[in-house]
């Protein structure tokens, strides 16, 4: 096989390599903001849940999880595609990881700002979310920035369900044509490519951001 | 396949083979956590090297293992290494990669803890002429341990939760194992939830364990013999 | 005499197994204003910081203008406050801290303007104008626009004086506000609060190390020590002949060098 060939089918692949981290990414900030501030704020029952959630997600490995919503669920009536499993499963894999992520960018946040916040009697929901949140945000992206990147790594383990991500087209493409050298090669530099594009993109958000929120803000 | 229920006497017969693909898991993350540390320190004392080619290079290196897929790099090493004449069982293969993949990761790790030591703990060393190897041997290392303890046992156990990928090439692990059950029986329901529990209990047990071996080794560092 | 603005009655309050105070009375009428000094750890920021209701208290009432803070009356019976009981009551109060806590997200004019929009629904143009008036009352008419991490010391100070008297309290708490900044730079804090009272009349109760400035300023000084008011009088009384040995080891100790 000629080597564009082969370029210009693991493309193919990567593309639906970053439609699923384009998918499971939202979902994996919603369950971190979510659960990151019921892990925080609410009340006992609800913590407790959100344990739950997080302990067993950190606690299990991703493709264990992956198995689980795929192959499991359907004896318990619930049919879903491949595509799906594939979101739900990283989506929530990461999301439990970054509860940690927003939990200890607020508490990082010094205390004097929720004190000022009384002080000037601001409701608990002003407080959190014009006071607080736009400082710990400044926090938390580099941290998202790994997850994203840990993101697109575990992708990989989607070829493994039957999914044509990237690896799953390196992996037929080296069963049928042997040329696994190339392949392998191929796809390693394409997984990098992509985690050096996000980080360039993550570093000039938190320039933005950080900007935005008072010059350098709470760094300075 | 009336799998709603959870059935217990299908459990008790999968578990003892769950239990014996389990020492395949442990022997992996064992090996794979002492080349870790081997290729981590190595790669941490490389990026310390007099020579900024060198440095600049292992910088990269670290870079694109920690960057790309642990399960690409599996293949690459299983499908691609015999191209070179080095072929190796599906066991050695995981070994090398999780060692390699968290080997990058552990370099920063070590290579933080280091830095950690001040200043003048180097110029005392200097100025008692030893060399540098007892530097590290004697003063450096023995002082930067506790630190890097924490952060240490948390990416062995993030590799422990790895080692399911190993599947991939075959290697009869737990999951593997309790995928060829699955299908065996068109029952994956029982299998796949003892994996999970049991990956549960063991980073729950291998955390607390870290916790105990942190809170126990002495502040102030130690001699080694 | 009227309702006192500010009252302790038989006020318990531990941090753990540390008793703070453990029967606390204490008076402030409406207008006057009261200087707290005495040595580090006797409990005088403990004694704001209730007020602010940033603490909360372990047994006895307090009021505020007439009405219990930590209180409210539900079916005939006292019980402790819910949080839109704080709510109102904090309306009184205004805090200045030592360690400024401005939003450093937010400029000057925002981190003023924000508290009197979004709580007390002032319209944009009448907090803008009100946080110019005070910006010139603190002499800071020009940093609007600046961020907080771009001003002095003494200048994030006189902002997080004029945030506080944005939100008109009738009763401005200032929490050792020129501890954190350097010598030279407290005099231009202390002029603003010179200025200010001569204006208008205010309750204040201040918590500082500065004893001329609390000599000059206050109406009454009260000297604490362990969780409980030594002693407390005109300050000329006070500073001029202290009854108490332990007032006047305090003060020999600050005074004498």
């Amino acid at each position: 096989m000629e080597f564009g060939e082969i370029v210009s089918v693991l493309l193919q692949g990567a593309v639906v390599t970053i439609e699923i981290v384009a998918m499971a990414l939202p979902l994996a900030i919603i369950m971190a903001f979510s659960f990151g501030l019921i892990r925080l704020y609410a009340s006992a029952p609800f913590k407790q849940i959100a344990i739950f959630y997080i302990e067993f997600f950190r606690g299990t490995s991703a493709l264990i999880q992956l198995y689980w919503i795929y192959f499991v669920l359907p004896f318990f009536g619930i049919t879903i595609d491949a595509m799906t499993a594939a979101v739900v499963a990283l989506g929530l894999n990461i999301g439990a990881y970054g509860t940690e992520v927003v939990r200890g960018a607020i508490q990082s946040v010094p205390k004097g700002q929720f004190e000022a916040s009384i002080a000037l009697n601001f409701t608990a929901t002003q407080r959190l979310w014009r006071i607080i949140m736009p400082q710990a945000l400044v926090n938390m992206i580099p941290p998202f920035g790994n997850l994203a990147i840990e993101l697109v790594k575990a992708t990989s383990l989607v070829s493994l369900i039957t999914i044509g991500d990237l690896t799953f087209k390196a992996k037929s493409l080296a069963d049928t044509t042997l040329q696994v050298g190339e392949i392998f090669g191929v796809v390693l530099v394409l997984y990098f490519v992509m985690a050096q594009c996000l980080m360039f993109f993550i570093k000039r958000l938190e320039k933005r951001l950080s900007k935005g929120l008072g010059r350098g803000g709470i760094h300075s | 396949m009336n799998g709603f229920h959870w059935d217990w006497a299908f459990m008790w017969e999968v578990f003892p083979i769950i239990l014996s693909a389990a020492k395949v898991t442990l022997l992996a993350t064992l090996l794979g956590s002492i080349f870790a540390i081997v290729m981590g320190l190595v790669f941490a004392l490389l990026r310390r090297n007099s020579s900024k080619t060198i440095r600049l290079s292992v910088y990269w290196v670290v870079e694109f293992i920690r960057s790309t897929p642990l399960l690409v790099q599996i293949f690459f090493l299983y499908y691609v290494m015999p191209e070179f004449g080095i072929s190796m069982s599906p066991l050695v293969t995981g070994v090398f990669a999780l060692g390699l993949h968290y080997g990058a990761y552990l370099s920063e790790v070590f290579r933080s803890g280091i830095d950690g030591i001040e200043k003048g703990q180097w110029e005392a060393a200097r100025a008692l002429n030893l060399s540098k190897l007892d530097t590290y041997k004697d003063i450096v290392l023995p002082q930067a341990i506790r630190p890097m303890i924490p952060a240490t046992g948390n990416y062995i156990i993030a590799m422990f939760k790895e080692t399911p990928q190993l599947s991939a090439i075959t290697l009869l692990e737990m999951l593997q194992m309790a995928k060829i059950i699955g299908s065996e029986n068109f029952r994956y329901l029982e299998p796949f939830t003892l994996v999970g529990v049991m990956y549960l209990v063991f980073s729950l047990l291998a955390a607390f364990g870290i916790h105990q071996l942190e809170r126990r080794f002495p502040k102030e560092g130690f001699s080694l013999k | 005499m009227s309702t006192p603005i500010i009252e302790f009655k038989n006020v318990k309050k531990c941090f753990g197994e540390t008793v703070i105070f453990s029967d606390f009375n204490f008076k402030v009428e409406e207008n006057e204003i009261v200087s707290i000094i005495g040595p580090s750890g006797s409990g005088k920021s403990t004694l704001l910081r209730i007020l602010m209701t940033l603490e909360g208290i372990d047994g006895g009432y307090i009021n505020i203008a007439g009405e219990s803070l930590w209180h409210m009356l539900w079916q005939g019976q006292y019980v402790p406050a819910n949080n839109k009981h704080l709510h109102k009551m904090r309306n009184h109060l205004g805090m200045v801290f030592q360690h400024f806590n401005l939003f450093p997200h937010m400029t000057v004019k925002r981190n003023i303007t924000e508290a009197p929009m979004r709580v007390k629904g002032i319209s944009r143009e009448e907090a803008e104008a009100s946080a110019e008036r005070l910006l010139q009352l603190v002499g800071l008419a020009d940093k609007a626009d600046s961020y907080p991490n771009d001003l002095s010391g003494g200048q994030k100070q006189r902002v997080g004086i004029a945030r506080a008297l944005a939100m008109k309290p009738s009763i401005l708490l200032l929490d050792e506000i020129t501890s954190a900044l350097d010598p030279e730079l407290v005099d231009e804090v202390l002029d603003v609060i010179r200025n200010l009272v001569k204006e208008e009349s205010f309750t204040m109760l201040l918590v500082t190390h500065e004893m001329y400035f609390a000599r000059e300023i206050s109406d009454r000084v009260c000297f604490f020590d362990k969780g409980a008011i030594v002693e407390e009088g005109k300050p000329e009384a006070i500073f001029t002949q202290p009854q108490e040995e332990r007032t006047k080891a305090f003060l020999n100790a600050y005074l004498g060098q």
